[in-house]
């Protein structure tokens, strides 16, 4: 396949996942307002918001990091939606996915985060170091256990290629990572709960105590970067646990299905809990599904899993 | 025109800020707000359609009249499906709800959060002490008329307005927004000095930039 034939399945892949992930923010907030009894604003909601934002007709930056914490976050949900095969066996859908892209993936997951970090800093606001400092404290907690689910894989399939990872889990669902190796499994889904910032891990974005955190002096069109990285880097995530640990997808509506169950559970688990404050909620990180995690290395290295 | 000439002008153009003690005043900018035309015709109205449909109000209760806003927020009224949502920072917020009264402590504060707000931007002023000071209209710390302060684009009147009345208003300020009425940020531009005026002789402890950004 050639470069130019490559790029622009690349395009019409993140257009994809990118509405896709903005719907499922406006179902998410749908299903909020049920839970409150609430009609709730309509699915496509957040769209308009993007539009509405990036018309602004002005805008005030704070500098050069400044500018670039939007571009930094974005090119982190580009970056971990690129390089994650979305549908095995497909042409449009199969992003760039090389050897050992599984360890690109991670880094790019929390790149982000820190690009954001250095962009909201000069934006002066006390609000966003504080929101920075949280994230950052939550992030290195969430990311232990997940790493560890990771490792677990990565021994598992023996490869770090996310396309070897999904080929090995084919063939029925009781090849799924799920079933042969629970314990990452759990692990993982606990950690992503941190990664999505629903309740009761939404320490950062806290509208209530820390009006929304980080992203405070971020208006007009570095919102409208950032709201569309939302939707982006939530469908990359989404697919990233299909693929890792229920079995991949082979078409898109399967991908579909499974994508919005996985998100389902952290926003159920959202709906249903408080937030947490911020120590509670790091050491609930390095509890649980640490514990998971390792118990996951163990059963897969030493005692061999189920295969 | 000669340079020298061009700079006087500038000069005079630029803000001066005489609120601040004179070591502060290079940490604040002293240019003027300009005018910003809007985009054309048909683009300006797909993003004023777009616009009236996400209103992102300013969440700062300014006076009595926010304890409205909370039966319209939650299950009872629920703005939500008319695409209103509270947004915590003026920096996001496009409409800046008034509520009530506002005392000469407070329209300092209302100033500031206005200008804070990135344009295109919307006021209600909802109740009556907005329009002609309500019962309040003789009080020594409150004003009477908001739009000598800040341009208001929707009046809700009313000692309350409920909050059928407040989505009354929002539906007329979305009719204005669509109909590409609410041009209440190039206004304030336009007659910068009568604003400015009109707050500082109102403002006594004027210590802040005379236009924030």
């Amino acid at each position: 396949m050639s470069l130019a034939t490559q790029i622009f399945y690349a395009v019409i892949s993140v257009t994809v996942a990118t509405a896709y992930g903005l719907t499922l923010g406006g179902i998410t907030r749908k299903i909020y307002a049920r839970v409150h009894g609430r009609f709730g604003p309509p699915v496509w909601q957040p769209f308009l918001d993007i539009i509405q934002t990036s018309g602004r007709r002005v805008s005030v930056s704070h500098g050069n990091m400044f500018l670039l914490g939007p571009v930094f976050r974005l090119a982190g949900g580009l970056g971990t939606y690129l390089f994650i095969p979305v549908i095995y066996g497909s042409a449009v859908f199969s992003n760039f996915s090389m050897a050992g892209d599984l360890l690109l993936v991670m880094y790019f997951v929390f790149f982000g985060q820190l690009g954001m970090a250095l962009g909201a800093g000069q934006g002066g606001h006390p609000y966003s170091p504080i929101g920075i400092a949280r994230g950052l404290a939550q992030m290195s907690t969430f990311e232990l256990p997940f790493a560890l689910a990771v490792i677990a894989v990565a021994i598992q399939y023996n490869s770090l290629n996310i396309t070897s990872i999904v080929a090995a889990q084919q063939g029925g669902f009781m090849n799924w990572t799920l079933f042969t190796n629970p314990l990452a499994v759990v692990a993982a889904m606990i950690s992503l709960l941190g990664m999505n910032m629903h309740s009761p891990f939404s320490i950062v974005l806290a509208p209530q105590e820390i009006p929304i955190g980080p992203p405070i002096e971020m208006n007009s069109g570095f919102l409208s970067i950032l709201q569309t990285n939302r939707g982006l880097f939530a469908a990359a995530k989404l697919v990233l646990f299909m693929n890792l640990f229920f079995g991949g997808a082979t078409n898109l509506l399967e991908m579909v299905a499974k994508t919005f169950f996985i998100y389902m559970f952290s926003v159920f688990v959202g709906a249903a809990y408080p937030r947490f404050r911020p120590e509670q909620s790091f050491r609930f990180f390095l509890k649980w599904p640490t514990i998971a995690g390792i118990l996951s290395i163990i059963y897969i290295a030493y005692l061999g899993g189920t295969s | 025109m000669n340079k020298k000439h061009m700079d006087e002008i500038e000069n005079q153009m630029k803000l001066a800020n005489a609120g601040i003690p004179e070591k502060e005043r290079d940490l604040f900018a002293d240019a003027r707000p300009v005018k910003v035309d809007p985009f054309n015709k048909y683009y300006e109205g797909f993003l004023n359609w777009a616009r009236s449909r996400s209103l992102w109000m300013l969440a700062f209760g300014t006076g009595c009249g926010a304890i409205e806003l909370r039966p319209l927020m939650t299950s009872r009224y629920d703005m939500s499906r008319y695409g209103i949502a509270p947004r915590p920072t003026p920096r996001q917020a496009s409409v800046f709800i008034i509520g009530g009264y506002s005392s000469i402590k407070t329209i300092k504060r209302i100033v500031r959060s206005y200008e804070q707000m990135q344009g295109p931007k919307y006021v209600i002023a909802l109740g009556s002490c907005t329009i002609n000071g309500g019962m309040y209209y003789d009080s020594y710390n409150t004003i009477n008329r908001l739009d000598y302060y800040i341009p208001v684009d929707v009046y809700i009147a009313g000692c309350m307005p409920r909050p059928e009345a407040l989505i009354a208003g929002f539906n007329r300020l979305k009719e204005k927004i669509r109909a590409g009425e609410c041009e209440g940020m190039n206004e304030y531009t336009e007659k910068f000095d009568w604003y400015k005026s009109n707050q500082k002789q109102i403002i006594k402890d004027w210590n802040m930039p005379d236009y924030n950004w």
